[in-house]
């Protein structure tokens, strides 16, 4: 009897083994576009929803270009660069659009942490560049002025 | 037609993609002048790269994403390099275009 329940709980032992890491893998694996994080309305709610906290850090690794009056709110060439380390992720909010996140960049070990985009500003505002780095998020931020919005129609 | 443009260049070991996707990046906040309906939201969600088969960048855009985007990264790589750069919208179309580094 012994003999059995030690096989019997062995082998639910291995099971809740494999169980475990196919959890963890897709948590680790590419998340669904994150629906959540891109209806907040608030910037600091914003940055919670994706990050889990707001501690964020001012870094002058973090090169954020984007244009300081724009001309057209449909067309901001936004571009980032970053000579920090271990890129996961780059990040860039808009603080006053209808929706401060407007799009998140997922990094591999192949990419090289500079991406470039145009958005979308409905109003002049302050964009925030935000890099994952291990486990920080430093941030750079720009005021943009709009002088014809994007987003009315 | 594809709706993907991509021209990729290699210079001291790391590729610059640059990438003009056709779409119309409808936040869903706009109306119609003429009958004042709601134009509905179609803009692409995710934007996903290979090199070589080997995943480099995820991307995940919002509504705020200009009309026809156009979308630059770099990484490591070299000329000859299958880049595949390929999007899936709100209304599940999608796109594929694979192109070499010159």
């Amino acid at each position: 009897m012994k003999r059995r329940n030690f096989i019997k709980n062995s082998m639910l032992f291995a099971g809740a083994l494999t169980a475990l890491p196919s959890v963890l893998f897709t948590k680790k694996s590419y998340a669904a576009w994150p629906k959540t994080s891109f209806d907040i309305k608030d910037l600091t709610d914003s940055v919670k929803s994706v990050y889990g906290h707001n501690n964020l850090e001012e870094s002058s690794k973090i090169k954020l270009k984007a244009p300081s009056i724009a001309e057209n709110g449909a067309i901001v060439p936004i571009n980032v660069s970053t000579s920090l380390d271990n890129v996961d992720s780059i990040m860039i909010f808009v603080e006053n659009n209808p929706q401060p996140l407007s799009s998140g960049y997922q990094l591999t070990q192949l990419a090289e942490p500079s991406i470039g985009t145009r958005l979308k500003m409905g109003k002049t505002s302050n964009v925030m560049a935000a890099v994952k780095s291990g486990d920080k998020v430093y941030t750079a931020t720009q005021e943009v002025k709009v002088t014809i919005g994007g987003c009315g129609g | 037609m594809s709706t993907i443009k991509m021209r990729s260049k290699e210079s001291n070991g790391v590729v610059t993609v640059k990438a003009l996707i056709k779409h119309p990046m409808e936040t869903g906040q706009r109306k119609n002048k003429k009958t004042g309906d709601i134009i509905p939201a179609h803009y692409i969600q995710e934007v996903h790269s290979k090199a070589n088969g080997k995943d480099v960048i995820t991307i995940h855009w919002g509504p705020a994403v200009s009309k026809n985007p156009y979308l630059t990264f770099k990484y490591k790589g070299n000329k000859g390099d299958d880049v595949e750069i390929s999007w899936v919208d709100n209304q599940g179309n999608k796109d594929t275009k694979i192109g070499k580094v010159k």
